[in-house]
């Protein structure tokens, strides 16, 4: 209750009068005030619509941008009012903050757009009124973890591989997600199949088929093919072995991997199979072991991993979990309770099915959930009474926590379907980038012709200078600019692939341990294309035009440089990425410190040496003739 | 469930009733208004507003001498008429007015007559409002030993009580206390 505080403060000082007669000391001096006292009107326009507040009421919480002369650099001194280019709609709202203390969340607006208006004008969150704070708060969580979906999403899925991955993860990232590569794909459909196939054989092999001659009675297919469904078992769970022991090696953190349900589902799928062989055949011991072959049902589970639904109905499930105990508790104190009641009422029938308490259970479960078999009935009329009550209550107690569960379920399935969805418009929207990406980069490579030949004659450029925008002028200066600094020059993603491939052939590449580029790429041993692979892989939105010169860059182990020296290509990204142009030593250092020295292409690199001997690819020219000059560019360290 | 409103009189008379002009009592009503749509303000709204301004202690017991000095016309509420008159007293009003109202804050059975114990009681409120981390430590004792300095020096004829003469005498030859008063008058 800000607002109370400010209009009340006159009064609690002027009540202090209270206190002077009781006064154990002298008061202290009271605070000048000479600020003018009396109100003015002040005029708001807010992208036209112009709202008018006293003075004071804005004065109330000076710690915003309204409260605060941090306003003063919105006024307009021609039309003598504060102009504010937001949302007029929401400043309705941070107004009547001011006015009346609290702070209403519109439900109708979009929750992040708001924050950014209460960014704007300085006011925290926090004091949003307890009317409107549920709801923010619950569109606000909303709206976190859909984000954060969004991100994990694409870390998991759609991010590639590090560089430098060790095999292990390879094939942890491989079982992880099957549609990374062919092999794992493939091994995802086998896995797939033997689990079909073992669950079928558990249950053929109990279906009767006909007796061999000489026996009358039926047997269990198992034991006519006994051979044959061993051989299958065995191949089954040879597959599942090696499945989980690889699994387990991949692992990056095996405790854990242990511990997850997925593998002791697996486990307790192959398990009965190898107790069976170390079993002896005694009779006895067999009996048990008969019933552990029940466990090879489990297998069944195994096919979460390839089907989603499965999966989301085992998170319901899972999230469910109050509700479910719930329900089961409430359902164990029914049946005992029917259970006793219903004995205790037929206790006198002659031949009465309900032996004792623990018999009724049976009828009590039966006619709860209006299965009513009718093996077990009430014949005295208190039974009868009772029956009826017990199974309209249990109508009652089943049906009330499945509607929670079933919005659960609801949800998570939508959850699942929101970003499959999201996952296919990244898809295309990053398709989009690239064309965006690739129609800068073509413009600016025009431009660079078109300024080439107006060095020459100037007639010509004055004609194509014209179809271009003032932003876009400045834009390719810039690139210029920086092609100039760097002494590299960009091309686009045709040229350098050609480059590329005539270079892999003579290419040394150096061991130098003391790189240290963004990923951390300690040892290079593979050639320069996979590497520019890997690097545009981990950059998703790198543009390999310019990894060129970051690729030489790249090779100096002195120079401290973070990758992606690419100039924003896109508008929107301008802003973004304008960040990643850090280089640590000064551009000036770079240019003056470039020396063209022709080196052939088969030395060896020698680790004393900090400068890199191997050849680099230098400057392009932007040329789309096959005859291009690469000189080896040699920086030393400064 | 209906929702009390009540309306103040007119401009004028309450212009001629107090000592504030007409800008300082637009001011004032448009605050009052803000706060206590209904027109009037209750006892828990007080103690509410009076606990804002006293967060380490506790205020409630000195707001309630507090409603009651201010509604003078003893019916539970606080209406405009009230608020202004006491802050006209308070603020504009002469020392001897001052005083008069702070011994009617202290006379909480408006008897005319200060005993030791209705001075404990709003000595002990008042020291309620200090809270528990104070320095030097807060002492049982200290609100009664504060009563007796109070009473030595006010009880003129020893007889247990002060009455309104008494005080005035006695804070008036007290230089202090009239310096003070002067103190809270430019806070509007």
């Amino acid at each position: 209750m800000a607002a109370g505080v400010a209009t009340w403060l006159p009064f609690a000082r002027a009540a202090a009068v209270g206190w002077l007669p009781l006064a154990k000391k002298t008061m202290p001096k009271p605070p000048v005030d000479n600020s003018s006292r009396s109100d003015e009107i002040l005029y708001l326009n807010v992208s036209g619509v112009r709202f008018q507040t006293w003075k004071n009421t804005l004065d109330r919480y000076p710690d915003t941008l309204l409260g605060s002369s941090e306003k003063e650099f919105f006024f307009n001194e021609d039309t003598e009012e504060y102009f504010f280019d937001r949302d007029h709609e929401m400043f309705r709202h941070i107004l009547n903050f001011y006015r009346t203390g609290k702070l209403h969340y519109p439900r109708h607006e979009c929750i992040q757009a708001f924050d950014e208006e209460l960014a704007f004008y300085g006011i925290v969150p926090e004091i949003i009124g307890d009317c409107c704070m549920e709801e923010y708060r619950d569109r606000k969580k909303e709206n976190q973890e859909r984000l954060a979906e969004d991100t994990e999403a694409n870390e998991v899925m759609d991010a590639p591989l590090p560089p430098d991955s060790t095999p292990r993860e390879r094939l942890w990232r491989a079982f992880e997600n099957p549609h990374t590569s062919t092999m794992a794909l493939v091994f995802y459909y086998v896995t797939g199949f033997f689990i079909a196939v073992s669950v079928i054989a558990n249950v053929v092999e109990t279906v009767p088929c006909r007796p061999p001659e000489g026996r009358v009675k039926d047997l269990p297919c198992g034991e006519k093919y006994q051979l044959a469904f061993f051989c299958m078992d065995t191949a089954c769970v040879l597959i599942f072995t090696f499945e989980y022991l690889m699994r387990l090696f991949a692992a990056p953190s095996r405790c854990k991997f242990m511990r997850s349900v997925m593998s002791v589902i697996d486990v307790v799928a192959i398990m009965p199979y190898y107790i069976g062989l170390v079993m002896p055949e005694n009779e006895d011991v067999s009996g048990a072991f008969v019933t552990l072959r029940v466990f090879r049902v489990f297998r069944i589970f195994k096919f979460s991993r390839h089907s989603q639904g499965l999966r989301i109905l085992g998170y319901t499930l899972k999230s469910c979990a109050s509700e479910l105990g719930f329900l089961l508790f409430s359902l164990t104190m029914a049946i005992i309770i029917f259970a006793t009641v219903m004995f205790y009422a037929e206790k006198g029938t002659k031949g009465s099915t309900f032996t004792s308490i623990p018999a009724s259970f049976w009828y009590t479960i039966v006619t709860m959930t209006t299965l009513g078999y009718g093996d077990m009935v009430p014949n005295t009329i208190a039974g009868k009474i009772f029956g009826s009550i017990c199974s309209l209550s249990g109508v009652l107690v089943i049906a009330l926590p499945v509607p929670v569960i079933v919005s659960n379920f609801s949800r998570i399935y939508h959850q699942n379907q929101r970003a499959d969805k999201r996952r296919a418009q990244q898809k295309v929207r990053l398709a989009r980038i690239r064309m965006a990406k690739k129609g800068t980069t073509n413009a600016f490579l025009q431009y660079k012709e078109d300024r080439a030949l107006g060095d020459r004659d100037s007639d010509s450029t004055a004609l194509c200078v014209k179809n271009r925008s003032a932003f876009e002028h400045q834009h390719h200066h810039l690139l210029h600019c920086l092609e100039k600094t760097t002494n590299h020059e960009f091309t686009d993603e045709l040229t350098y692939s050609e480059l590329c491939m005539t270079e892999s052939v003579g290419f040394r590449t150096s061991r130098s341990t003391s790189l240290s580029s963004q990923q951390g790429a300690q040892n290079n041993p593979t050639g320069c294309c996979p590497r520019r692979a890997r690097r545009r892989a981990a950059m998703r939105l790198a543009n390999s035009t310019a990894s060129v010169s970051r690729g030489s860059v790249q090779e100096l182990d002195t120079l401290h440089v973070k990758t992606t020296s690419i100039p924003p290509q896109t508008r929107s990204s301008l802003n973004a990425q304008a960040d990643d142009l850090k280089l640590n030593c000064g551009e000036q250092d770079f240019t003056a410190a470039i020396i063209s020295i022709p080196t052939p292409p088969a030395n060896t690199p020698d680790e004393s040496l900090p400068p890199s001997p191997a050849p680099i690819p230098g400057i392009l020219r932007n040329t789309r003739a096959t005859a291009y000059t690469h000189e080896t560019v040699k920086i030393s360290s400064l | 469930l209906s929702a009390v409103r009540h309306r103040p009189e007119g401009l004028e008379q309450l212009e001629a009733q107090t000592r504030f002009s007409r800008k300082e009592l637009q001011i004032l009503y448009r605050g009052f208004k803000n706060e206590c749509p209904s027109g009037v303000v209750n006892e828990d709204t007080f103690k509410d507003i009076y606990a804002q301004f006293f967060p380490q202690g506790d205020a409630s017991t000195y707001a309630h001498f507090l409603f009651n000095a201010f509604d003078t016309d003893h019916n539970g509420s606080v209406s405009f008429e009230d608020f202004v008159m006491g802050l006209s007293i308070l603020l504009r009003g002469t020392v001897q007015e001052k005083l008069n109202w702070a011994f009617n804050l202290y006379d909480i059975n408006k008897d005319g007559y200060i005993t030791k114990e209705e001075m404990l009681d709003i000595m002990k409120a008042i020291y309620d409002m200090m809270g528990k981390c104070t320095y030097p430590v807060l002492k049982e004792e200290t609100p009664r030993q504060h009563v007796e300095v109070f009473f030595q020096k006010m009880d003129k004829n020893k007889d247990g009580v002060v009455t309104i003469d008494e005080f005035i005498d006695c804070c008036q030859n007290d230089e202090n206390i009239m310096r003070s008063m002067h103190l809270f008058e430019n806070v509007l």
